[in-house]
């Protein structure tokens, strides 16, 4: 296998134009699909027999914990690819994910208390899930704060990439808390063995929900990181072609 | 259509939490868009200072 596909993609200037590129491509199939989902989880998807109309919430909650929980990964995975290879792209992609992997998390627990006001019949519970998922918001949070507390850009990277390296193992512990604990949090309901236990009405809107909301990630790792990648270049002879190509008006 | 609307007495959990999921998507879309344009606009700022300079 070529690893020359890697190489490039850590140079900066060409991460910057194929990731500009790339974020329509996933612009258009999140919108599409985060539409027809909620038409889906909204219309035509049943109330539940024992949970009644608040198994709607699900539609919103699971994909938006996936979400959380998929940008934990990539800034982890990112951020080991920077400390390991050395490549500031990485870094820059680390960056990306964590402001908004924080307001993911929050939003996350916020709709589950929601959920769980009715269902489990109190806004909070010390659940295992619901403690781990806490956890990912402080990581989140830890990361942002660490960053903003070292001045030089590269210790920066370096030392807030032990961090969310060190986090990812919340993220298996995030997914199985529901089998290793006997817990109030409902259990899996796609990812198990012998196949998803909800009728097929219920679940493809859930399904498109969460292909949508995955490309939607994209849409905003890839802006947000075309943006650490400009501000940390931003002397580069790069940087300088690419702002006189677009004149004084500039566009995205 | 109304009765749509109350969610059979749960309108306010599934509306709210419908709502604040979407809020959620637009604001990060609103603010990723306006960090590359403050990207864009600082390293403008200093390739334009090294040119007086």
């Amino acid at each position: 296998m070529s690893w020359a596909w890697f190489h490039r993609f850590g140079s900066a200037p060409y991460f910057y134009r194929v990731a500009g590129r790339l974020t329509p491509w996933f612009a258009w199939p999140a919108g599409i699909l985060i539409a027809i989902g909620l038409y889906g989880a909204l219309v035509v998807a049943p109330p539940d027999y024992q949970q009644s109309e608040t198994v709607r919430i699900m539609y919103v909650h699971v994909p938006t914990a996936w979400l959380s929980l998929m940008t934990y990964s990539w800034m982890a995975v990112a951020a080991a690819v920077g400390l390991i290879w050395r490549i500031k792209v990485a870094h820059a992609v680390a960056a990306a994910c964590a402001p908004a992997g924080a307001t993911f998390t929050a939003v996350a627990l916020a709709s589950g208390m929601i959920w769980g006001q009715p269902t489990w019949g109190t806004w909070w519970a010390w659940e295992p899930r619901v403690i781990f998922e806490l956890v990912l918001l402080l990581f989140f949070l830890g990361y942002l704060g660490l960053r903003g507390a070292i001045d030089d850009p590269t210790r920066a990277d370096r030392t807030s990439a032990v961090l969310a390296i060190v986090g990812i193992v919340n993220v298996p512990i995030i997914h199985y808390s529901v089998e290793w604990w006997n817990t109030l949090h409902q259990p899996a309901s796609i990812l198990k063995s012998g196949g998803p236990s909800m009728p097929w009405v219920m679940l493809w809107p859930l399904l498109v929900m969460w292909l949508g909301f995955t490309c939607y990630f994209f849409v905003i790792m890839l802006t947000r990181a075309r943006a650490e990648v400009l501000r940390r270049e931003r002397g580069g002879s790069w940087v300088r072609n690419l702002l006189s190509q677009d004149g004084v008006a500039g566009s995205a | 259509m109304a009765e749509y609307f109350a969610m059979s007495g749960y309108a306010a959990h599934v509306w709210s939490s419908f709502a604040l999921t979407l809020a959620l998507l637009v604001l990060n879309i609103v603010w990723a868009r306006r960090s590359l344009r403050s990207a864009r606009a600082e390293a403008r700022r200093r390739f334009e200072m090294e040119k007086v300079s």
